[in-house]
């Protein structure tokens, strides 16, 4: 009697300890990805605070200066920060709209049996590597600004923009036409007894009832655009102008590192983790604004 | 005038829906179109060779091993910390802090982390430019993914089988992994094949942590390609657009069939258990 | 429930397998580096495809592996000085620095060619002319007698061994370099830019000459391997491998090989320029 009892204890002991060794186990994993975060943080602005820091460059030289010529020590960036902010809006003014139609279309206005099978196709679509969008954008998109628009440079800002615009467009009908979906049916039918069009009931009623839903696809699909960098490598020609049309070609943040980090060392891979760091500022105020800007809306 | 404007919107739509289906079928079309014709047994199995021809064997075979290594990390970590999140952590600042730091690591550009290996595991860690280098840097971005996607599943777990469980007797880890993780296993499961998406189609990260060796890897220690890789380097050197298509076909296809496999185990699984 | 365990127990099957193929890896890995030692080379993009060549050829009769990373010259020698690669590849001269920390071997010779689209009726310009097109003073193909169109130009990437040498030898510096001019990454992704494009012009290695571009007399001397030779082509470089001193047997081994007659044929077939 005495022994089984002093056994069961043990039994819990160890089941006790179990239990709190693995609740601490989890913890750790989970702290893992705040690890992750600050190292990766941590690292890029170290890297690229050194040469700012040490007072041998000036941070605003470098956002402002339009020379970048790592073999003379000279490094600006701005001509990338244009080109990346050019490409970015510009592939919104494309992207958006038409990704925001086709999923209205898709969730509204199409027969359901076409539904059916365009949504699943598009949402493979956004699985797609991207780089494939920038073998696209080489092979038919260029050659055809060159031989059919007459541009001396195929690879410019208008093909960077039509190509990260093609690349959003799944993304955004994926995840806006589940923002409409969500809609309530009552809204609707609210809206249709009240005498409104089909048309007017979804622009006036179910888009603005999706709004933070829509708002979630443009902030993916921004995300996406900005943060592209091989399909961009191979179309925008990676010039260090500061762009004044469409026809230009550029370079944005994303194509310098990429293209530079293989062989940049000292100072010259410092600048290109410092170019990291105004990419993920970047990115970071447009999250912000935009979460404030449907937050705002709501 | 109202029916006009109707008519015009109406029309907008069709037109957006036209444009954009049409964009995404040329893009598949051309792909398949320049591609198919490289297609062939000898292209898929073969060795590559520097000399042109030759196959993509050795792409295959490093993409495989980076799916494997990063998923064999991320896969249990993710899965713990999202555990740790939906069943152990009481709400409170630091678990706000862990989902602010996840959700961010999601939204970080994958030049960044390209960036970031490059530096710390290929230099730091002086894994060089290798497989290893690479899956582990894999393992940071598809992180975030199995967390998320593991916490939906565990979301879905109805509390009655966490408290008739612990009704029972058992412990807290019992009920754990003989109710919870089960009943959670399809969505647990999406995540992970989400993430064989996200690995297949990165090349930024890659490409700055595994090098460009074209060549059979002998070992995780080795600097070798991924296929995604592979695709745009031809496209860059040699400008062969043809083989890029190929390798994209090949590509494509993969990401078909782990679309596939995810929503078939996830309805399977769902029937079996609901 | 009986479904869960099933996939749970595949799960464990199939995260058993993906475990022993791991270590599988692991004992082959020990296996070679017993047998056949690694020879990490980086570098050049254009010493790179015939790095390849050569290293094809050596590992069908030597039991090596040879590791070939096309990263850049400048990339190449940091790693050659630094113990990242065994050899690194430099389609450039060495700098002062660069020669007092590693020890170079020319393999071969090479000259570099300016190219343009195939249909340019403009064939033959001075060394001058390249100059003032790189530097942005002559803009429209009609200044060199050709059809009225905007010169685009085609650069490599600053670090380049390739680009490097071109402005050495044609005289002008990075900072001259015509702002828009596109910027490629390799050998090949220039010639793929100016064989599509009928206003580029660019620079390439002896090796990736083909139909697909024209290609350009300096002076009226033709871009050939017996030009270089008997130096009347001015844009020839060397290529070299350079090493730390004390590198291992079989880097030794390949470089003898690769001065043997039988690798400077593979040199030759490549498209370079022997050294003998």
């Amino acid at each position: 009697m005495d022994t089984t009892h002093t056994d069961m204890t043990k039994a819990n002991k160890r089941k006790y300890a179990l239990e709190k060794f693995s609740s601490k186990l989890f913890l750790v994993c989970a702290l893992l990805s705040v690890f992750s975060l600050v190292l990766i943080v941590g690292f890029v602005f170290y890297k690229g605070a050194t040469p700012f820091v040490s007072g041998e460059y000036s941070f605003i030289n470098f956002l402002f200066a339009s020379d970048w010529v790592p073999s003379e020590d000279k490094f600006g960036i701005w001509p990338m920060i244009v080109a990346s902010l050019y490409a970015t809006i510009g592939a919104l003014v494309i992207g958006v709209p038409v990704g925001l139609f086709t999923a209205i279309f898709l969730a509204e206005i199409a027969p359901k049996s076409v539904a059916k099978i365009l949504s699943p196709a598009i949402q493979l679509l956004a699985g797609i590597p991207s780089v494939l969008y920038g073998v696209f954008g080489l092979a038919i998109i260029v050659p055809f600004l060159q031989n059919n628009l007459g541009l001396a440079r195929g690879q410019s800002l208008i093909a960077v923009i039509i190509v990260l615009a093609i690349m959003m467009l799944p993304t955004i009908v994926t995840v806006s036409e589940t923002a409409i979906r969500a809609v309530p049916k009552a809204y609707r039918e609210g809206s249709l007894a009240l005498g409104a069009s089909q048309i007017g009931t979804i622009f006036k009623v179910i888009v603005p009832a999706a709004k933070s839903g829509i708002l979630a696809a443009v902030v993916l699909g921004l995300g996406r655009a900005i943060g592209e960098t091989m399909a961009v490598i191979l179309v925008a020609g990676n010039a260090l102008i500061v762009p004044t049309s469409l026809t230009d070609s550029v370079r944005p943040l994303t194509t310098n590192i990429a293209l530079e980090m293989g062989y940049a060392a000292g100072t010259h891979q410092e600048m290109l983790f410092a170019t990291g760091i105004v990419l993920f500022s970047f990115i970071l105020i447009l999250n912000f604004v935009l979460s404030k800007l449907s937050k705002g809306g709501q | 005038m109202r029916q006009a404007k109707d008519a015009v919107l109406r029309g907008l739509l069709w037109a957006s829906a036209l444009v954009s289906i049409g964009v995404l079928l040329l893009i598949v079309g051309f792909i398949f179109y320049k591609g198919i014709g490289y297609i062939s047994f000898d292209f898929i199995f073969g060795d590559y060779s520097p000399t042109g021809g030759g196959g993509i064997l050795p792409m295959i075979v490093t993409t495989i091993y980076t799916i494997i290594i990063s998923l064999v990390i991320a896969t249990p970590l993710g899965i713990l910390a999202a555990v740790y999140l939906q069943e152990y952590a009481k709400q409170g600042r630091l678990v706000n802090i862990i989902r602010f730091a996840t959700e961010s690591l999601t939204g970080i550009p994958s030049i960044i982390y390209g960036l970031f290996g490059a530096v710390f595991f290929v230099a730091t860690l002086k894994l060089g430019m290798s497989i290893l280098a690479a899956s582990l840097t894999l393992t940071i971005i598809v992180l975030p993914v199995i967390i998320r996607t593991t916490e939906e599943a565990l979301k879905t777990v109805p509390q009655s089988y966490r408290e008739g469980s612990l009704a029972l007797g058992t412990t807290k880890l019992q009920t754990l992994y003989k109710v919870i993780l089960p009943s959670a296993m399809p969505g647990i499961l999406s995540g992970i094949i989400l993430s064989i998406g996200r690995i297949v189609g990165e090349s930024a990260a890659i490409f700055l942590t595994a090098g460009t060796v074209a060549a059979m890897p002998d070992s995780i220690f080795s600097s070798a390609r991924t296929l995604t890789v592979h695709s745009y380097l031809v496209t860059q050197e040699s400008g062969d657009i043809g083989l890029a298509a190929a390798v994209g076909i090949v590509l494509i296809v993969l990401i078909f069939f782990i679309n596939m496999t995810a929503t078939f185990i996830s309805k399977k699984l769902n029937k079996a258990d609901f | 429930m009986k479904v869960l365990k099933k996939t749970w127990l595949s799960a464990a099957i199939a995260s058993s397998f993906v475990l022993a193929a791991c270590s599988d890896g692991q004992q082959a890995d020990q296996a070679t580096s017993g047998d056949g030692e690694t020879i990490a080379i980086s570098g050049s993009t254009s010493v790179g495809p015939l790095a390849e060549k050569l290293a094809a050829k050596y590992e069908t009769d030597v039991n090596v592996n040879i590791e070939v990373n096309q990263i850049g010259s400048s990339a190449g020698i940091t790693n050659a000085m630094n113990g990242v690669s065994d050899i690194g590849m430099s389609s450039r001269d060495l700098k002062e620095e660069e020669k007092e920390a590693v020890e170079e071997v020319v393999i071969a010779y090479d000259g570099i060619v300016v190219v343009t689209h195939p249909s340019n009726s403009v064939k033959d310009v001075t060394m001058e002319q390249v100059k003032q097109i790189f530097t942005g003073e002559i803009t429209n193909w009609k200044q060199l007698g050709g059809d009225d169109l905007e010169i685009v130009v085609v650069s490599r990437e600053d670090g380049s061994g390739s680009r490097d040498a071109f402005q050495e030898i044609v005289g002008y510096s990075s900072g001259e370099l015509i702002r828009n001019a596109i910027v490629a990454s390799g050998n090949g992704n220039i010639k793929t830019t100016v064989a599509t494009n009928k206003h580029a012009i660019g620079f390439i290695s002896f090796e990736y000459i083909d139909e697909t571009i024209g290609t350009l007399n300096i002076n009226g001397v033709a871009p050939t391997a017996d030009n270089v030779l008997n130096n009347s082509y001015a844009l020839a470089r060397p290529f070299l491998f350079v090493h730390q001193a004390g590198l291992h047997e079989a880097g030794e081994q390949f470089i003898d090989f690769i001065l043997s007659s039988e690798g400077q044929d593979i040199v030759e077939e490549a498209g370079a320029i022997r050294l003998d």
